[in-house]
């Protein structure tokens, strides 16, 4: 087995951070479905990048970009059916990624891969980690406000479409931080596992954040670790384990 | 001083048209009462109000009007983890009101302090509405945007909302805009009324607008008026 090095780890966690805070607006504006499926828009930009010799992180990241503007696009017209277009258009980008990606990369691509790291994709790493993190302390209540009710939002002096816009790209980002390790298919579950953790536990906002942050933070660490003494891909081991506290926080609702 | 001019608002969703072709003009202090069978555009002319949705014409706010507005209740899951103190804390750093504003409001509102704690997805009716009564307060407006603030509230809840709103239209000069089907209440505080129906619109003092014919015509139905005889003299 390989233990896993300390940068890995550091960097694992700080997404996690980010995912866990991300996670809790994703699941209370009700775009958990968009947002798992916006993941799958990585594939065919990772596909490109590998052809075009570029980093396959950086077209994830581009073609993140591209589904962020397609999702806030259609959130910003009335009387379209946005799950219908999401469901359509990012499934067909899985078919197009799986095209252009094959073998050992399309696997990787999928679940993560346990490729070392570089000291730029650690400063990367960080820097997108930090960013995402500031952005959900800082626009905490605007997002809050903004979910509850759009037009409140207004009249708070709240710019609601720029707002969605930032959420979205900040999203995106954390579902490119996390692609590393868990892939394209598993990155949304470590966005909604623990926040949905969290809202099982949490009555009000500070503890649905904690409990969210605490679950990817552990899952992603555990699941790490777990993975090398095991000898399995860390992605489904951290999944498993975020969705094994998932299941102990209901029981612990229906305990209650 | 008009705090509001509206000229020829027309909003469309796709090819059907909701609201056409509005002007009326509401002066400082006003209490306008917005009324109209369901689905005639009432919540629909408020979200163009606020800017939350395009429109053809005009819509002229004051420079000086600070909005506060309180929608209809709102469609929110039991399990969301927002308290009332989430969301009023949230409203008084992003307004730069004093941290103590929040004690005031709910003293102002008749609130327990435990609906601060409670998430807001199970609070009653009429707590849900005095919150967000209180949330818009917060920001100190000087005009009040409300959408059947008493709807889907107990007969207590609704006596303590509308009271509430009279209380600030008499001791701060709020203008208040708010829809109702309570034409009893209409004609009791409201200073105008601007009525919505899909054929046509009016506007004027409650006493001019609210014909029995024009009710009838309104609702498509003759419509009883159940005023006690104070109010109408």
């Amino acid at each position: 087995m390989t233990t896993p090095s300390a940068s890995t780890l550091v960097l694992s966690a700080a997404t996690a951070v980010a995912a866990g805070l991300m996670g809790c607006f994703a699941l209370m504006r009700r775009m958990t479905l968009a947002g798992d499926a916006l993941s799958h828009v990585a594939l065919p930009g990772i596909g490109l990048a590998l052809l075009l010799g570029f980093h396959p992180l950086a077209g994830a990241l581009a073609a993140l970009l591209v589904g962020v503007a397609l999702v806030w696009a259609l959130e910003r017209r009335t009387g379209i059916a946005t799950e219908t277009v999401i469901g359509v258009v990012f499934s067909t980008a899985l078919a197009v990624g799986a095209l252009l990606t094959t073998g050992e990369e399309l696997m990787d691509a999928l679940f993560g891969g346990p490729a070392a790291l570089t000291g730029v994709e650690l400063a990367v790493g960080l820097v997108g980690s930090a960013l995402v993190i500031a952005f959900a302390v800082l626009a905490r209540d605007r997002l809050m406000v903004a979910l509850v009710s759009p037009e409140i939002a207004l009249t708070s002096g709240i710019n609601v479409p720029r707002l969605n816009l930032l959420f979205l790209t900040a999203f995106a980002v954390t579902v490119a931080l996390g692609l590393r390790y868990l892939g394209v298919l598993l990155m949304g579950a470590l966005v909604i596992i623990p926040a949905a953790t969290g809202r099982r536990l949490a009555r009000n906002l500070a503890g649905m954040f904690a409990v969210s942050i605490a679950v990817a933070v552990v899952a992603t660490v555990g699941g790490t670790f777990l993975a090398a003494a095991l000898g399995r891909e860390s992605g489904p081991v951290i999944v498993t384990i975020a969705a094994a506290c998932f299941l102990l926080a209901t029981l612990a609702r229906v305990a209650r | 001083m008009n705090v509001l001019e509206v000229e020829r608002l027309t909003v469309r969703f796709g090819a059907t048209r909701v609201l056409g072709d509005l002007s009326f003009a509401v002066p400082a202090g006003a209490s306008v009462a917005v009324i109209g069978p369901n689905g005639a555009g009432k919540t629909v002319l408020f979200r163009a109000l606020v800017g939350a949705i395009p429109f053809e014409g005009a819509i002229r706010w004051a420079p000086t009007v600070r909005l506060g507005y309180v929608p209809q209740k709102l469609d929110l899951e039991r399990d969301l983890p927002v308290t009332g103190r989430d969301l009023l804390t949230a409203r008084q750093r992003l307004v730069r009101a004093p941290r103590n504003a929040v004690a005031g409001v709910l003293e102002r509102l008749s609130l327990a302090p435990r609906v601060l704690e409670t998430p807001i997805g199970m609070l009653s009716g009429g707590q849900f509405q005095r919150l967000l009564i209180g949330f818009a307060l917060l920001g100190g407006p000087n005009v009040l945007l409300l959408d059947e603030p008493t709807a889907g509230v107990d007969g207590p809840g609704q006596a303590q909302v509308t009271r509430a709103v009279h209380r600030l239209q008499e001791e701060d000069g709020v203008t208040v805009l708010m829809i109702s089907h309570d034409l009893s209440v209409v004609y009791r505080y409201a200073s105008a009324v601007l009525c919505l129906s899909h054929e046509r619109m009016c506007y004027g003092p409650p006493r001019t607008v609210l014909t029995p014919d024009l009710l009838a015509e309104l609702y498509g139905t003759p419509v009883g008026l159940h005023v006690h005889d104070d109010a109408v003299r």
